[in-house]
């Protein structure tokens, strides 16, 4: 019962309340002084995006490398097959066609936009490595 | 529901796969091989994303399926029948299925990004939009340009360059306009204006194409091939997909380190290329001895026949005559009588013979002539001084010796095979006219140079019917 509290006790409850919050607010602006600090140091949080440009810049230069190795000879082929392999795009569409159609008011354009796209992904896919396959099998060795 | 960590080292794993397909390319010993890789490497990224997705709605697996199935039918059919001279065209056609499936995706993301785990509508972060406004720019100018070459090769619209009054200020404005648009879209997120913007990158890429002439199409080829790969990438950075930034990112440089092999094969510079305004069809038929008052020899079929019966050693030049006149299976039974009365014989390919990169090693390899005996220009060119023929079949200006001399001369600077130094030059061409760059060829009046005009089928047929 509430009646039933001593009013110096209820006084002293209050008392500690307000030092602790005023601990935990003071503890919270050093930790955001402290965090500034360290961001200030270390450049900050890094953004995601800052990640995923440093995995393009380098795969760009792998792509350089390797590119440059490949012969004069096979320069059809390697285009019908950069050709095939950035048909990964069907990610992309398979994401926007399995997209719950009950999700929200644009689903059923999404899905739309989705199924068009998987289907002119899917004829590079298949399209793609097959003409590279077929072209490749004709290059052959003397005898 | 596959975990998101794990899919994401699952997607790493298909573009590890994929730059080892680039890497099998290195050699046609490991050429096939590499191909596979790539097929693996898709159906991990195309299975990851089946599983991330899953549990799937039944209408969204029934259209899925009819997707895939309407378009590989349509994939397997174009593989199986296309003819090799026409690998240009579909090339080109891959090209734009790339880019129009990059504006899709990056509207469906528009439409509904709750799919895509990237927030819900009207609230789309504003970097999320700036990748996708990219990724549609590129991605439409790739498909309308594509198109334009794939118009342009298969010569459903003329080779010639088509020039409009102001382009480049008209190209400059819809490009200012593009940013604008891509401004106002980020901080709107109108699909208004995603549409607007993918209706300008159409046209742009219209206009960017029309006035590049056919001869140079393999640079063309080469740089959709690496817009196509940007456009690839910018839909993966709306999507924080790992597969798609790496694998446009690989297709992307490819595509530019061919343009640049392309231009170095051309002496012209990227800019200009672009530009446009330069060089037709050398494919069209020319009227013979068209204003050329200065005598050629010209031989027969049998004429030809004796000269390379006399000969130890020949080098056969192909050039894009004989990929219009399919006389490739013509030229290797020429060789092999050749080699059967023990005459040594071996092809040379400039680096721009053809309407794309290595275009001429495809078609022989189709009639069979083994690899081995193909060579590049670096290779070849100290060996036509021991030659006894060359026998150059539908090329002109890679064998022009004014590419060296002549100062003045728009190809002056071009990299040329050396067929001036072998002892006997036979030039297999429809007609005496100019090539594509409107240069005369100063060893059509050479004294050892035996003109044959006709069509290059026609007449290495006649050739090989007076050899046998």
């Amino acid at each position: 019962m509430a009646t039933g509290i001593d009013p110096q006790l209820l006084e002293k409850i209050q008392a500690a309340t307000q030092a602790a919050k005023h601990a935990a607010d003071s503890a919270q602006a050093y930790a955001e002084q402290v965090a500034a600090a360290a961001s200030i140091a270390s450049g900050g949080v890094i953004d995601p995006f800052i990640f995923r440009l440093t995995i393009f810049g380098l795969a760009v230069i792998v792509g350089y490398y390797v590119v440059w190795a490949v012969t004069p000879a096979l320069h059809t082929p390697l285009m019908s097959v950069t050709n095939a392999i950035s048909s990964v795009i069907v990610v992309g569409a398979l994401l926007s066609t399995g997209t719950d159609p009950a999700s929200g008011t644009g689903a059923g354009a999404a899905r739309f936009f989705g199924f068009l796209a998987l289907a002119l992904a899917s004829v590079n896919i298949f399209g793609g490595f097959l003409v590279t396959e077929r072209m490749l099998s004709m290059f052959r060795k003397k005898g | 529901m596959l975990n998101a960590n794990f899919a994401a080292l699952l997607y790493l794993a298909a573009s590890v796969l994929f730059i080892l397909a680039l890497r099998g390319l290195s050699s046609p010993e490991t050429a096939r091989q590499g191909n596979r890789f790539g097929i693996y490497g898709m159906g991990i990224a195309a299975g990851t994303t089946f599983l991330y997705q899953l549990p799937w709605g039944f209408s969204s697996f029934f259209w899925g399926l009819v997707a895939v199935g309407a378009g590989a039918s349509v994939g397997i059919w174009r593989a199986r029948t296309i003819q090799m001279t026409a690998m240009p065209q579909l090339v080109a056609l891959f090209h734009a299925l790339i880019g129009l499936a990059a504006v899709l995706v990056a509207a469906s993301v528009l439409y509904a990004p709750q799919g895509f785990g990237l927030g819900i509508r009207n609230s789309i972060p504003g970097a999320t939009l700036f990748e996708m406004s990219l990724g549609a720019a590129i991605g439409g100018i790739t498909f309308t340009g594509s198109v334009i070459a794939f118009l342009k090769l298969d010569g459903r619209m003329t080779g010639n360059p088509i020039l409009i009054a102001d382009r480049h200020y008209v190209n400059i404005g819809l490009a200012a306009l593009l940013a604008v648009l891509v401004f106002a879209f980020i901080f709107t997120e109108a699909p208004f204006a995603f549409w607007v913007i993918a209706l300008v990158s159409f046209a742009l890429g219209v206009l960017l194409i029309i006035p590049i002439g056919g001869a140079d199409m393999p640079v063309v080829i080469s740089m959709l091939n690496s817009y196509s790969g940007w456009a690839a990438a910018a839909v993966g950075f709306t999507l924080a997909n790992l597969a798609l930034i790496i694998t446009g990112a690989l297709v992307g440089s490819s595509g530019a380190i061919l343009s640049y092999v392309m231009c170095r094969g051309m002496n012209r510079s990227f800019i200009s290329v672009i530009l446009g305004g330069f060089g037709g069809d050398s494919a069209a038929p020319a009227g013979i001895g068209e204003a050329e008052t200065r005598p050629v020899k010209q031989g027969s079929a049998a004429d030809a026949a004796k000269i390379l019966l006399a000969a130890k050693k020949v080098i056969v030049v192909p050039g894009y005559g004989m990929a219009v006149a399919q006389a490739q299976h013509a030229v290797r039974e020429m060789a092999d009588i050749l080699k059967s009365k023990g005459i040594d014989v071996k092809y040379a390919i400039h680096p721009v013979a053809g309407r794309m990169p290595g275009h001429m090693n495809v078609l022989l390899a189709e009639a069979n002539v083994p690899y081995d005996e193909v060579f590049e220009l670096e290779q070849i060119n100290p060996e036509f001084a021991e030659t006894d023929v060359a026998f150059v079949i539908g090329a002109n200006d890679v064998t022009n010796p004014a590419a060296k001399t002549d100062s003045s001369s728009p190809i002056y600077g071009m990299p040329i095979l050396d067929v001036e130094h072998a002892k006997d030059v036979l030039f297999v061409k429809r007609g005496l006219g100019a090539g594509y760059a409107g240069v005369e060829n100063e060893l059509f009046f050479r004294n050892n140079t035996t003109m044959l005009f006709g069509d290059a089928k026609k007449m290495t047929d006649g050739i090989v019917r007076a050899l046998s």
